[in-house]
């Protein structure tokens, strides 16, 4: 019981002595190209730490993948051909919009089958409780 | 003082709360009044012994007791004394005790404020806090104890984590806690309302109060935390969507929702049923978020795993309390379903509106944060799901709700009043309008930069047109009450907020650069002009720190020093060194040195980024400035069966002098 605990708090403690942002200067060609590795690394997980971007994380692995997709940026690689370099060597783990997959499906789906449902409740509410206009008694007074 | 003493009180505060919960609703239940009259002692007993606990632990601290194996892991000889104290709050153990000691807080306020309820529905409230504690510290004792004691007494502790030593976390836990915590009234006032079978929605009046405060203080503690996170992890974010923050963010959600509920219930009889479900909600995804941050289920499934007791007892206890409300809600609440009817133009159906997107809102974000946990643990593959799932997301379903918001206020209870309707629709397009139009000459570029700032202004421009209209139409000295003040503050930080985060994303220029001493760099308008490291020592650190000097076009505007501290145990952090402005900050972070004596940095210019947390905090300003209005004092103990009878006795008559 005592063990486990103190690996876990041991595991904490070195996940969070990394929170560090990673300051990693790169020599971009343009601020236009800057921007877009920012974007795209700033989607994408660093597979080593916990809830990390791989533009934040201060871990040599994402040191390493931040200067692979850089030199494929270098060498004209779309955003698209970077990802798929990445999925197939990492998984779709490491993309943080996870594509649609039947694995995904609820995830993608689950939002918009509320929001549905939802949204019929309140119109079935609406319709049951509205009433024209004129048929409401007047009510006087202040209105707050 | 005996850490063990501490033990002792928190095993005679579990026994204290037992009582609270069973004495007072039996007497509810059977009319007696005696066994209703032990609930205040109870509760204040009770309170007494976890605050003994609280401050033993704190003493433990201040005194570096080492033996306490909970000290030994969070603190150190040479940790300032400010941050011995605040880091009883720095990890699990203290941060549960912290939480009882808040609830105990809220339980004595409701003790002092509400002596003139029913009794019989003060016992039924008083009990179901009981309740809650009784949960709370059973955890505590079963799985958290704070007081264990460390065989060999080490010389020294491991020291608390350095991410936590900010000033940030001397506040952001209390925050965030006083407003999960406060919601577990709306909640008592809601299960003791259904206990009673009552049919009337009186008690939402009465809890009305209770809910603007506790969603302020949650408002201030998810607004110390984005801070904390933008100081302190040289990153210059705001937001991550990351579970820690979205488990924050979903009673946030829920009691924004609630309070609307509140506000239709209390006012129009409205939403009875809907207003009772959400009170539950609201104190559930407290607990759910207190939980899903304290349990280690977020660092991973099997970390989880590591401490099944702790688990196993989080599930049990969220099923009871969950569970057990909405069974108790499915066989009260069709009694109380129903209410007036109203026009489809209406503030109700705006408040409808709003109502559907937040929860909405707060359903997608649950769905996105637990969605990579159920999938690892029925080993579907691991999925990340981050920003880019979340932010478009709640941005499309913001949109409707931003809408709707100026004309919450500006439409009539009840009934449609097109005219009003059309004069404001025209004023407010008109305004955005012309914002967005404004915007663009400034040099605002790109879509979701012009309708940001036309988003901004339509909710701003609401809220001033609501003023202006009020100022014309009611009587002088009746025209703001708090409650209204109270809207108009949130709703306004609504629009600031947008502003702010808006145009903090599209105009931020953030930039990484290397840089030997002497040379500059030039980001925005600003010349960055880097003079070299040096070293420093703190209280329990050693420091690097740079020196750089900022400039626009030739004038000196700001010296900051960026630090990167090696603490005690060996833990690096920087310290981002900033110029906040109400237009722009100035933001240098320290990295690593790169050889031949240049060093990495991080510089940005990040315009509006305050405007974020201004909008925070006017909402929060907002929710505390409602309960001054004069709806809430309680005049009397109102028995429940006859208070609706004649509704509103006191409002009507004074309504004819414009009363509000």
């Amino acid at each position: 019981m005592k063990r486990p605990l103190v690996v876990i708090l041991v595991a904490v403690a070195l996940a969070l002595s990394t929170a560090a942002f990673a300051i990693d200067p790169l020599p971009f060609r343009s601020t236009a190209q800057r921007e877009r590795f920012q974007h795209l690394t700033s989607e994408l997980r660093c597979m080593v730490c916990q809830d990390e971007s791989l533009l934040a994380s201060n871990a040599d692995f994402a040191k390493q993948l931040r200067r692979q997709i850089f030199d494929m940026m270098q060498q004209g690689k779309s955003d698209e051909q970077i990802k798929d370099w990445l999925v197939a060597r990492y998984s779709t783990f490491i993309l943080y919009d996870p594509p649609l997959a039947p694995s995904t499906l609820a995830l993608w789906f689950g939002t918009p089958a509320i929001l549905l449902s939802g949204g019929l409740v309140v119109v079935v509410l609406l319709r049951r409780r509205t009433r024209p206009a004129g048929s409401i008694a007047e009510d006087p007074g202040d209105d707050w | 003082m005996n850490p063990e003493l501490g033990q002792v009180a928190l095993i005679l505060a579990l026994l204290l709360s037992a009582l609270q919960c069973l004495l007072p609703i039996i007497g509810a239940w059977r009319g007696s009044k005696p066994l209703m009259a032990t609930a205040p002692t109870l509760a204040i007993g009770q309170a007494v012994f976890v605050a003994l606990a609280f401050g033993i632990l704190m003493w433990s601290f201040w005194i570096n007791d080492f033996s306490v194996a909970y000290v030994a892991q969070n603190s150190n000889l040479s940790l300032p004394w400010f941050y011995k104290l605040s880091a009883v709050w720095g990890a699990h153990e203290g941060s549960l005790l912290l939480w009882m000691l808040i609830l105990n807080g809220w339980t004595v306020a409701m003790v002092a404020l509400g002596g003139k309820l029913p009794q019989a529905f003060f016992s039924r409230v008083i009990g179901v806090l009981g309740f809650v504690a009784f949960g709370f510290l059973l955890y505590m004792i079963t799985t958290s104890n704070p007081f264990l004691r460390l065989f060999p007494v080490p010389p020294n502790g491991a020291d608390l984590n350095p991410v936590l030593q900010d000033p940030g976390l001397v506040f952001h836990p209390p925050t965030l806690y006083m407003g999960y915590v406060g919601f577990s009234v709306a909640f008592a006032f809601a299960i003791a309302s259904l206990l009673g079978g009552e049919l009337k929605s009186t008690w939402v009046r009465w809890a009305r109060p209770w809910t603007n405060v506790a969603w302020g203080f949650l408002t201030l503690g998810i607004v110390a935390g984005s801070a904390w996170a933008y100081y302190e992890l040289g990153w210059g974010g705001w937001w991550f969507w990351d579970p820690v923050e979205n488990a924050s963010f979903m009673p946030w959600l829920i009691g924004a929702a609630l309070i609307h509920a509140q506000a239709i219930t209390d006012k129009r009889d409205g939403l009875r049923a809907w207003t009772l479900l959400l009170s539950i909600f609201a104190f559930a995804f407290s607990l759910l978020g207190t939980f899903l941050v304290r349990s280690g289920l977020l660092t991973s499934v099997h970390a989880f795993a590591f401490a099944p007791a702790r688990g196993l007892f989080i599930l049990v206890y969220l099923a009871v309390v969950v569970g057990g409300s909405l069974l108790l809600y499915a066989m009260r609440a069709p009694k109380v379903t129903g209410g007036k009817s109203f026009a489809l133009a209406s503030r109700e159906t705006m408040m409808l509106v709003g109502n559907l997107m937040l929860t909405v809102a707060c359903a997608m974000v649950l769905l996105g944060t637990l969605y990579p946990l159920v999938g690892e643990a029925l080993d579907i593959g691991r999925i990340s799901v981050g920003p880019p799932y979340f932010g478009p997301l709640f941005l499309l379903l913001m949109t409707p709700l931003v809408l709707a918001l100026p004309f919450g206020p500006l439409s009539r209870w009840g009934k449609a009043d097109l005219k009003v309707w059309r004069n404001a629709l025209i004023r407010i397009v008109a305004l955005a309008v012309a914002a967005g139009i404004i915007g663009f000459v400034l040099g605002a570029r790109g879509w979701y930069q012009l309708l940001g700032i036309t988003a901004a202004v339509w909710v701003m421009a609401g809220v001033v047109l609501f003023a202006i209209k009020r100022w014309r139409e009611a009587p002088r000295g009746k025209r703001y009450p708090f409650e209204m003040l109270g809207m108009m503050l949130a709703h306004f930080g609504v629009g600031v907020f947008i502003a702010g985060a808006i145009l903090t994303r599209s105009m931020s220029v953030e930039q990484d650069v290397g840089m030997k001493p002497g040379a500059s760099v030039e980001v925005g308008a600003y010349d960055f002009h880097f003079n070299g490291v040096a070293e420093t020592q703190g209280p329990n650190y050693r420091a690097q720190q740079g020196t750089v000097v900022i400039t626009r076009n030739g004038k000196h505007v700001v010296t900051l020093h960026p630090q990167k501290r090696t603490y005690a145990g060996g833990q690096v952090q920087t310290e981002a060194a900033i110029q906040a402005g109400v237009f722009r900050d100035l933001y240098v972070s320290l990295g690593d040195s790169i050889g031949n004596g240049a060093w990495s940095l991080r510089v940005y210019d990040k315009p509006f980024v305050r405007w974020i947390w201004g909008g925070g905090a006017l909402m929060m300003l907002g929710g505390f400035a409602v309960v001054l209005d004069k709806r809430f004092r309680l005049r009397r103990a109102v028995d429940p069966e006859t208070a609706r009878a004649t509704p509103e006795p006191e409002a009507r008559p004074k309504l004819a002098e414009g009363e509000a």
